[in-house]
């Protein structure tokens, strides 16, 4: 059964679009049919961390607008032949989405892909409430400081009354990502513990993705970071989320300094 | 020369409620306006005096036509406080208010002039009002409750508030901002499992996170209203 995921924050430059990228690739890596959906019309990056920035023809917006039909849109990664884009609009606005054409689209999407995912624009506006209105499911995304937390908990009480699943008096699942974290930081009380954030969110955890470089490199050669090198530990924290995402099982890992050290040398033996 | 010295004097707002007879003319209006003078002709005053909202959801009168209706009522002597059951849009300038949020009072009967002293006191029923919240309360999301006491069983997340016409018992941490008390309750207490507060108010007398004591931050407290301050202290 297709399954609808919104990728969303409040707050902006947490890594939803890495998160987006990150998870699609780990979910289609593992076999299942992804499409990925930017949502940030007029500020679409999606394409940029996936490294089809220069096979986008038609978008989001041209299928909404009649002027492609959804199959023209769709961009199939050239790593995992399951992997799907559909683009937002570079050269319009959140003004070009509409209610009923979002629905359309999302509705043909459910009868092609098992994850649909999008990824919410910044903000609480058109764009963000578009991008949640038909999410089955949420990842939130934050980072583990005061001002990414509360706008966290602003989105949360958003997707409990903007979302067609609120409306109807149901739920939708909300998973929280932890992305950023640098357990030395966290450690020398700078920034805020994972009890501090859960405590505050109330949220079931998804994963906690350790600050690190290989996003960075990932984001820049444009390949999410769970294809560009997977042994890498944000890689192998966002595969356990994914897995955890379809249901599965698995033990928390909080990274602590040794490790993410560990890491970091592994990684660059790899590399 | 004046200096700008800005003078910590707080402006205080407070609501208070009336009760009001609502009329609610029928279509067509003109018929409605005959049956309306018939009855006055029965008892002159009826109206005089008394606060009167007219409630418009039962016609669809534009500006121009609702202006001609309270300028009728007018000469009838039956001043219009407020309107309801219009578009807030629709409303022209110069109309009254358009008013929205009103309750109907059962067993209220128009009182003339003149049998007021022998009119019983009216009972104005007090029913026990409380709201519970389930719920944490998260940011940006504003739980307004005049009737009464608020109840959260859950957290108050920061940039949340709760607006109480009684008392306000947060089960969870209070990280938002809590107001008791808003209709001049002075009476009306705010009580936390856990304070982190942003601001905490009881009958427009506040004190925000600055003037809360760090000894009292973290752990259970209750604040009261004691002689135009408000006072927080410690619950073991």
């Amino acid at each position: 059964m297709a399954h609808v995921v919104v990728v969303t924050s409040g707050k902006g430059g947490v890594g939803k679009t890495t998160s987006t990228a990150a998870l699609g690739a780990a979910l289609a890596h593992d076999g299942d049919r992804v499409v990925v959906v930017d949502f940030d019309v007029g500020l679409r990056n999606l394409d940029l961390v996936l490294g089809a920035e220069r096979r986008v023809v038609f978008d989001l917006i041209s299928v909404i607008n009649g002027v492609a039909k959804l199959s023209q849109a769709l961009i199939r990664d050239k790593r995992l032949e399951n992997l799907f884009l559909m683009p937002a609009s570079q050269t319009r606005d959140k003004d070009a989405l509409t209610e009923e054409g979002i629905a359309g689209v999302i509705a043909e999407l459910r009868e092609r892909f098992d994850w649909i995912i999008c990824d919410s624009p910044a903000g609480i506006e058109r764009g963000a409430t578009l991008a949640m209105r038909h999410a089955d499911s949420a990842i939130i995304v934050t980072n583990p400081e005061v001002s990414s937390v509360r706008d966290s908990d602003r989105i949360i009480g958003l997707l409990d009354s903007k979302t067609v699943k609120a409306e109807r008096g149901e739920r939708v699942d909300k998973h929280l990502l932890i992305t950023r974290y640098h357990p030395l930081r966290a450690a020398r009380g700078d920034m805020l513990s994972i009890d501090d954030v859960l405590e505050i969110l109330l949220t079931p955890l998804l994963g906690i993705i350790p600050e690190s470089e290989d996003v960075l490199r990932a984001s820049n050669v444009g390949s999410p970071v769970t294809l560009n090198n997977p042994l890498s530990a944000p890689a192998r924290a966002y595969f356990d989320a994914a897995r955890r995402l379809r249901g599965e099982e698995i033990a928390m890992q909080v990274p602590n300094e040794s490790k993410s050290l560990f890491g970091r040398l592994f990684g660059r033996k790899a590399a | 020369m004046s200096s700008l010295v800005c003078q910590r004097q707080s402006l205080r707002f407070r609501a208070r409620s009336y009760m009001a007879f609502a009329i609610t003319p029928r279509a067509p209006v003109v018929d409605w306006l005959a049956d309306l003078d018939a009855n006055l002709e029965r008892s002159r005053g009826f109206f005089a005096g008394h606060p009167v909202v007219l409630d418009l959801s039962g016609v669809n009168l534009r500006g121009p036509a609702i202006a001609h209706l309270v300028g009728a009522l007018e000469e009838r002597n039956i001043r219009v406080l407020g309107i309801e059951g219009i578009d807030p849009a629709a409303a022209e300038a110069g109309l009254p208010p358009v008013l929205r949020g009103g309750r109907g009072t059962p067993g209220l009967e128009p009182v003339e002039r003149g049998t007021a002293a022998t009119a019983r006191a009216l009972p104005q029923r007090q029913q026990p009002a409380s709201l519970l919240i389930e719920d944490p309360v998260r940011s940006g999301q504003s739980i307004v409750f005049a009737e009464g006491d608020v109840t959260v069983l859950g957290s108050v997340g920061s940039g949340a508030e709760i607006v109480a016409g009684g008392s306000i018992h947060v089960y969870g941490t209070l990280r938002g901002r809590a107001m008791a008390g808003v209709n001049g309750n002075a009476r009306a207490r705010i009580f936390c499992h856990c304070v982190e507060a942003e601001l905490l108010a009881i009958d427009s007398y506040y004190k925000t996170a600055d003037d809360i004591e760090d000894s009292l931050r973290h752990g259970p407290v209750q604040a009261w209203l004691e002689g135009g301050t408000l006072k927080i202290s410690a619950m073991h």
